[in-house]
């Protein structure tokens, strides 16, 4: 039998902390390399200007330690336990927000969770959104994502036709991001999760926005699919805050699971280009 | 595509000059209001009671910053995304107000009060909030603190660099960049 390991949430805690605050600061490097190269291949002056603004932006931000963008998201967090795991030293959830809610106070982060009705602001960004996953072993990952709120309103499921098929799906994908147009910040980058359920496809979509940008997905037939949304997307001229070019997605990302033979979900989550993510392993 | 140096409050004059496309900086008092605080300065209008600020010729920056650290005037303070202030806009503008900052599309409704109250729509760059809150010298909070990221703040600003998105004349400059440069990707 495997033996337990002992995992205190204190430090939980101290690792979703560290994580709120560096992903507020320093855009992921990947991402910063996406637009670099996009920076290279773009032809309008405009987006070029955009994209140099953008750059300027990542360096003041690390520099005077500035969020990158006044909206430092809701905290998402995935969390992948393993299942040899015994989490001790209090509940796990309550450290999660202890940590969540002290990045935000000393790290001067904006606290934007309110009541949906009465839209009154609860002052300390709680809850966290935590997606919690058992794999094997004994070992926590933590995947903190500062999701804001301009993208994540032009994100959506959609439970398509079976008969929509591939490209019913490349199709939804492709008008909803140009119809979104300036509104999500691009140059973005969009998450898809196909099949699976309702609720699946949505993780999905979300969880692929935090793969390494531009990344193909290791299956053949879904990285031909993301190439044909990326190539579609950047032709619509939207262009870096939508004020035209050829830089509107960094890159298109698509997970997929087995669905009900009567359904075909879709999810489409999109990052705007501060995709802020940050990961530990415990 | 003109640029301009602008100071606010702005005037019918300072309006009809500006094209879709052109470059403003815009210097002197701003407010900030988003969704909370324009439902709640709606809602005083349907009462007869006064605006928190006289809105004639003034701009309303569509923004809820993050907290200043000490010794500054203002956190990051970029544009939010603007189409969530369609439905009161239009009544603002005919009031009197002359300009609107954010990001992403307005309605048709917002086009029209621009072309008939001349009012103009002015474009910021999203998620460059350090660079773009750098431009403001002062803040303070004038109503609803409350609603804290999202309370009414008075900001004084200093060549904040804009594109003119909707002018008085119905044109898009979302619409006119992202016809430019329409299927251009392929081709490069």
């Amino acid at each position: 039998m495997a033996e337990v390991r002992d995992v205190s949430v204190k430090d939980v805690e101290e690792a979703i902390y560290k994580l709120a605050l560096e992903a507020a600061y320093h855009l992921p490097e990947d991402v910063l390399e996406a637009e670099k190269k996009a920076y290279e291949r773009e032809k309008s002056p405009v987006a070029k200007k955009v994209l140099e603004t953008i750059f300027k932006n990542v360096e003041v931000s690390a520099q005077e330690e500035f969020p990158l963008c006044q909206d430092t998201g809701l905290a998402v967090i995935f969390l992948e336990v393993g299942q040899d795991v015994h989490f001790t030293d209090g509940y796990l959830v309550d450290a999660i927000n202890r940590g969540v809610e002290r990045a935000y106070k000393d790290g001067y982060l904006r606290k934007s969770t309110c009541n949906p009705l009465t839209r009154e602001n609860y002052g300390n960004n709680l809850p966290a959104i935590v997606h919690t996953f058992v794999v094997p072993g004994d070992k926590v990952r933590i995947i903190f994502d500062a999701k804001g709120g301009g993208s994540e309103s032009m994100s959506k499921v959609q439970m398509l036709k079976p008969a929509d098929g591939r490209d019913g799906i490349v199709q939804t994908v492709v008008d909803w991001v140009i119809q979104a147009g300036p509104n999500p910040c691009p140059p973005v980058i969009v998450g898809v999760g196909i099949g699976g359920d309702f609720e699946r496809a949505a993780v999905m979509a979300k969880h692929a926005t935090l793969r390494k940008v531009g990344e193909p997905s290791p299956d053949p037939v879904l990285a031909e699919m993301e190439k044909e949304i990326y190539e579609k997307i950047n032709n619509s001229g939207v262009g870096p805050a939508g004020l035209g070019g050829l830089t509107t997605c960094l890159g298109v990302h698509i997970e997929m699971e087995p669905c009900h033979i009567a359904t075909l979900p879709l999810g489409i989550n999109i990052a705007c280009h501060v995709n802020r993510h940050k990961e530990i392993v415990l | 595509m003109a640029e301009y140096k602008l100071t606010t409050p702005l005037t019918d004059e300072d309006i009809i000059k500006l094209k879709a496309g052109d470059v403003v900086y815009l210097s002197g008092v701003l407010y900030t209001a988003r969704d909370a605080a324009h439902m709640r300065m709606v809602k005083a209008l349907d009462e007869g009671k006064e605006l928190p600020f006289d809105i004639k010729g003034q701009v309303i920056y569509y923004v809820g910053p993050s907290p200043a650290r000490p010794g500054k005037p203002i956190g990051s303070a970029g544009p939010t995304t603007a189409y969530r202030m369609n439905p009161f806009a239009p009544r603002l503008i005919s009031l009197g107000q002359k300009g609107m900052i954010g990001k992403g599309k307005m309605s048709d409704e917002v086009k029209q009060a621009c072309m008939k109250y001349k009012a103009c729509y002015f474009a910021s760059i999203g998620g460059a909030a350090a660079v773009v809150g750098s431009a403001v010298k002062e803040a303070e909070i004038i109503a609803y603190p409350e609603l804290g990221p999202e309370a009414v703040r008075r900001l004084v600003v200093e060549d904040m660099p804009l594109f003119v998105c909707y002018d008085s004349y119905g044109n898009d400059l979302y619409e006119m960049a992202k016809k430019e440069w329409a299927g251009k990707f392929s081709l490069a």
